[in-house]
């Protein structure tokens, strides 16, 4: 036996998708048994197929199943394991389920309750990155009327943003370029946020015309923390991320040991324990770079940052959760050459990305050195109407971005998904853009190449 | 008699959120604009609208019931 759990003998992967069954796979590489869940629409999915055990969990809506505390909570008694991980999205930040699943002697594999509400709430990561000294957007606090933000967004200055302090994932952020749109719509605003979120607070940011995404990947078992570099995930649409790389092309070797020397301190600072992302927004001309929000959870673009650093980053949270010290020093992360991930989504993107559920005919999957998929798919499965289209992430490594970018192309030629329409025409045009070739590209890149601004 | 046909597959909605009131109840007066409910496949939410004015007459989805293109959602009198 390659490696022997401490306390993780059984773990139940509370997700579903590419996630659960990178989640699966870890655990047994780690000689633990793997435990899935899974609604009517996703029986007999690749999750699983590869389990241990598998158990339904609810019907399909994913409140009453996946988001369904109770009845998570009920299959892993059920099922006597000893750990939980969340994955991403569904209840990966939800503090009352970790809290839940500590209660009942259960491991939440990922940072305590009490970091998860506070590094998980906006507001208070904040004023955590403050006090670390990490540099935050200009912004002001929780707002209590109209006046108030009038007079604060004054002495930040046009554009700014009104944000929702329970938003996230790209929801409850409003753009105003100036003080009429402001008085506009900032009450729409909270009426949104308290219907959206139900929690009325907003709050104003400055906003950076040319922004890039970048983050910070840290690991900790809540006494050490390291960081593993950046990601730069400015490539979104409708601020959902589609195409991440590392290590962001944007930054000298100067910058990016202070971007990640910063984000380090604070993970330090809450004694973090688990795999975390510190997210920034990087501005190119002035190098400037500020805090925006930390997520508690792997994310979806972990792999890039495994490709590039050698770490397995869902082992490591596994191995920490199960009472492993950090088997990394900080001196023992480098750099190795570029990694590039595409989001595969079965989304039409001749129709406006419209969802495109049902079933695969046809599957042909791209092979070969530095090629990397992760993925739910196989031959004849139906891909349900209910949950996310993010069917396949393709990963390629290679020794330089140019060559990556290459790879990248002859993968993305090979991969044939029949059945369904999905995202991989739009990547190869994407990728032979001579912004993207460059790494010129910022958070409004991909929107102003959809709406033809590159004559495209 | 107007159907209002479902164009997409998805999940029905008949309120914005689930604590809020429903878009319409069988009896209310609709314009060619009015929302009736919300179609929602894949986390993409698609507000379906009345087409015509007049009377909701009836109400022929469940909230929360699985849809298929053609079906018929709404009579509208």
């Amino acid at each position: 036996m390659a490696h022997t759990p401490r306390k993780i003998f059984k773990v139940l992967v509370a997700n579903r998708g590419e996630i659960a069954v990178r989640i699966i796979q870890a655990a047994h590489e780690l000689n633990m048994q793997a435990v899935a869940i899974y609604t009517d629409a996703d029986a007999g999915n690749l999750a699983c197929q590869l389990a241990d055990e598998s158990y339904r969990v609810g019907e399909n809506l994913a409140y009453k199943s996946y988001l369904n505390i109770e009845n998570v909570l009920k299959i892993a008694k059920e099922a006597k394991v000893d750990a939980i991980h969340p994955g991403y999205g569904f209840l990966s930040e939800n503090a009352a389920f970790a809290k839940k699943v500590e209660e009942a002697g259960i491991i939440f594999v990922g940072p305590s309750s009490d970091t998860i509400a506070t590094m998980g709430d906006k507001a208070k990561a904040l004023e955590q990155a403050k006090k670390s000294q990490v540099p935050t957007m200009p912004s002001t606090p929780v707002l209590q009327d109209l006046k108030q933000a009038l007079e604060q967004a004054e002495q930040i200055g046009y554009p700014l943003l009104i944000k929702a302090i329970a938003g996230g994932g790209g929801k409850g952020i409003r753009f105003v370029a100036n003080e009429k749109a402001l008085k506009e719509q900032f009450n729409v605003a909270i009426a949104e946020a308290t219907s959206a979120f139900g929690n009325g607070g907003v709050y104003l940011e400055k906003y950076l015309e040319n922004a890039k995404h970048i983050e910070v990947q840290v690991l900790g078992d809540g006494e050490n923390v390291i960081h593993l570099y950046d990601r730069e995930c400015s490539m979104q649409r409708r601020r959902q991320k589609v195409l991440e790389e590392a290590p962001s092309p944007s930054l000298d070797s100067q910058t990016r040991e202070a971007l990640c020397a910063c984000a380090l301190r604070m993970a330090q600072e809450v004694g973090y324990k688990g795999a975390g992302t510190l997210e920034f927004l990087y501005d190119s001309k002035s190098k400037g770079f500020y805090f925006l929000e930390m997520n508690t959870r792997i994310q979806v673009e972990h792999a890039i940052t495994e490709m590039v650093t050698g770490v397995d980053l869902v082992r490591q949270m596994l191995r920490i959760a199960d009472g492993e010290p950090l088997a990394y020093k900080q001196s023992d992360i480098s750099l190795r050459g570029h990694s590039i991930e595409v989001r595969i989504n079965a989304e039409d993107p001749q129709n406006n990305f419209f969802p495109s559920p049902g079933q695969i005919t046809k599957l042909q999957c791209p092979t070969g050195s530095g090629i990397r998929l992760d993925s739910m798919l196989f031959s004849g499965r139906t891909i349900p109407p209910f949950y996310d289209s993010l069917v396949a992430k393709l990963i390629v490594y290679d020794q330089t971005r140019p060559f990556a970018l290459s790879k990248l192309k002859r993968a993305l030629g090979e991969f044939k998904i029949e059945g369904v329409k999905t995202t991989i025409g739009l990547f190869k045009k994407l990728i032979a853009h001579e912004r993207v070739q460059a790494g010129d590209y910022s958070i409004h890149f991909l929107e102003d190449y959809i709406g033809g601004k590159y004559g495209v | 008699m107007h159907e209002v046909i479902s164009p997409i597959p998805g999940t029905f909605y008949r309120k914005p959120n689930p604590d809020a009131a429903p878009f319409v109840e069988v009896g209310s007066q609709v314009q060619p604009d009015t929302t009736l409910c919300l179609v929602e496949v894949m986390k993409t939410f698609n507000e379906i609208k009345a087409e015509v004015a007049g009377k909701i007459v009836e109400i022929k989805a469940e909230n929360e019931q699985f849809v298929n293109p053609g079906d018929v959602l709404f009579v509208v009198g």
